[in-house]
């Protein structure tokens, strides 16, 4: 089962006991960004609705990095060995 | 209707007031003298926190809205009095298909005391949101959220005020809890009398000067609608004016024609008396040419009637006389349930402000905080 390393933004960190990288497991190849997001939330419940909404779509102020690129499609393909980076964009005072 | 309620009078031993702001939330606390006030250290700080509830029902359980400037919006519980919090397991959010997405809770409002858990929400959009576990899970009130007619009602999302539109004033009778109110901006006043499962616009009588047609059904701007001691009366203060409703009549009475006219009755916030329905205090802003919504002429006030809105008096001793540009928000003034009721109010420029003689004096109780966005008093 595929593996991936999840780097958390410090406004996520109460939901990982304030662990700034997390490995979460997905049950299925090929995982899908929405697969990572579905085992972050198994393991550190209420921290997905905080960055993807109801709609499923990435909040306006928090970005998602795959490697070195941007990905806000839930239904992106991961491959074995990404890295996810989830960042809390630069907004106003 | 249902029958009158039996007003419970007691003298509460403390006081305290939530202080909802724009980078977290804040109490002030007193004991029943309410002379001398201390305030808490921030709880949720950097936390947007929209508005914190107490719950009557129990004396220790509170509710706050919360979200962050990168992260989702969220409910947080304490039941020991604001000692822990807990966050909601699913806070308020529409269905998935529904294509909608809730930005902000805005507005809690504790259920009926007949239903202990049971509070309701408005969110930003226009959505209302239920919990029977005291805030643990929250679903929608499909009645409303699903209405064939709301997106009618509501107008789309992208309408209403400068941050967002919204559903406030969530209302629960205190002899009925199937009987409720809801006020949107935009949309206006609603009633539902079968707890939720449908809603009728209860708007006649109000104006709503940025409308086409001059009595809309719908579509209204109420700032804050209020439930009298007598739950047969309603206080509104809408974007159009002060509004007064006996029920079971269905049309409003404008009653802030009454106010001085160099000042006008345009406002955010509209609270009423614990236990005289005809008194009701008001804190008017600047309604004119771009709508500064500051106090008239940088000398602040609140306004109290207390012959339902025939006549208003002007309450600003130990508030500046000159130069303060307050803004009170509609959800940033309260009144406790002391015998000689204490009001509170406060400002988009983090002072709170209290009387504990029903607004014949004032004091300033705390300053330097960030933007109020809420007060609640309780004890």
């Amino acid at each position: 089962m595929p593996a991936f390393k999840v780097a958390i933004p410090t406004p996520l960190r109460s939901y990982t006991q304030g662990v700034a990288s997390v490995q979460v497991v997905v049950d299925r190849a090929p995982a899908t960004l929405r697969d990572a997001f579905a085992a972050l939330e198994a393991a550190y419940p209420g921290i997905r609705f905080r960055m993807i909404d109801e709609a499923g779509r990435v909040r306006p102020h928090i970005q998602v990095f795959v490697g070195m690129s941007v990905q806000r499609d839930p239904d992106a393909i991961l491959q074995p060995g990404d890295e996810i980076m989830l960042v809390g964009a630069l907004s106003g005072g | 209707m249902p029958r009158a309620v039996r007003l419970r009078v007691a003298t509460p031993r403390r006081a305290r007031v939530l202080i909802a702001t724009r980078k977290g939330l804040w109490t002030l606390t007193s004991d029943a003298s309410r002379r001398s006030w201390k305030l808490s250290a921030p709880t949720f700080l950097g936390h947007i926190v929209h508005h914190a509830m107490f719950d009557p029902r129990d004396g220790r359980t509170l509710l706050a809205a919360a979200r962050t400037g990168h992260l989702g919006p969220t409910v947080f519980r304490s039941a020991d009095a604001g000692r822990t919090w807990k966050e909601a397991a699913t806070p308020p959010a529409f269905a998935s298909d529904s294509g909608r997405v809730v930005d902000h809770t805005f507005w809690l409002t504790p259920g009926h005391a007949s239903q202990p858990g049971v509070w309701y929400a408005g969110t930003s959009p226009q959505g209302l949101f239920r919990t029977d576990d005291g805030g643990a899970t929250w679903k929608g009130v499909e009645g409303f959220n699903a209405h064939p007619q709301r997106k009618a009602w509501c107008g789309g999302d992208q309408d209403g005020t400068p941050d967002g539109p919204k559903m406030h004033s969530v209302i629960v009778d205190p002899r009925d809890p199937a009987h409720m109110y809801i006020a949107m901006s935009s949309g206006g006043v609603f009633e539902s009398t079968d707890a939720g499962s449908d809603w009728k616009p209860l708007n006649q009588g109000v104006a709503a000067l940025f409308q086409p047609v001059a009595e809309p059904e719908y579509g209204h701007d109420p700032h804050c609608v209020r439930l009298s001691s007598n739950p047969d009366r309603l206080y509104q203060q809408n974007h159009c004016g002060i509004y007064r409703l006996d029920r079971p009549a269905t049309r409003w009475v404008r009653v802030g024609e009454n106010m001085p006219k160099s000042v006008g009755d345009i406002g955010l916030p509209m609270v009423t008396h614990p236990y005289d329905a005809e008194s009701a205090w008001v804190f008017p802003m600047d309604g004119t040419d771009v709508w500064p919504r500051t106090s008239p002429g940088g000398k602040p006030a609140a306004y109290r009637t207390r012959d339902g809105g025939k006549t208003w008096k002007r309450q600003a001793d130990g508030m500046p006389t000159s130069q303060a540009w307050f803004t009170v928000k509609r959800q940033a003034m309260s009144v406790d349930r002391f015998t000689i009721a204490g009001v509170y109010f406060g400002t988009t420029s983090g002072e709170v402000w209290g009387s504990r003689d029903e607004g014949r004096n004032w004091r300033l109780l705390a300053a330097h905080l960030p933007e109020i966005y809420a007060i609640e008093a309780g004890s």
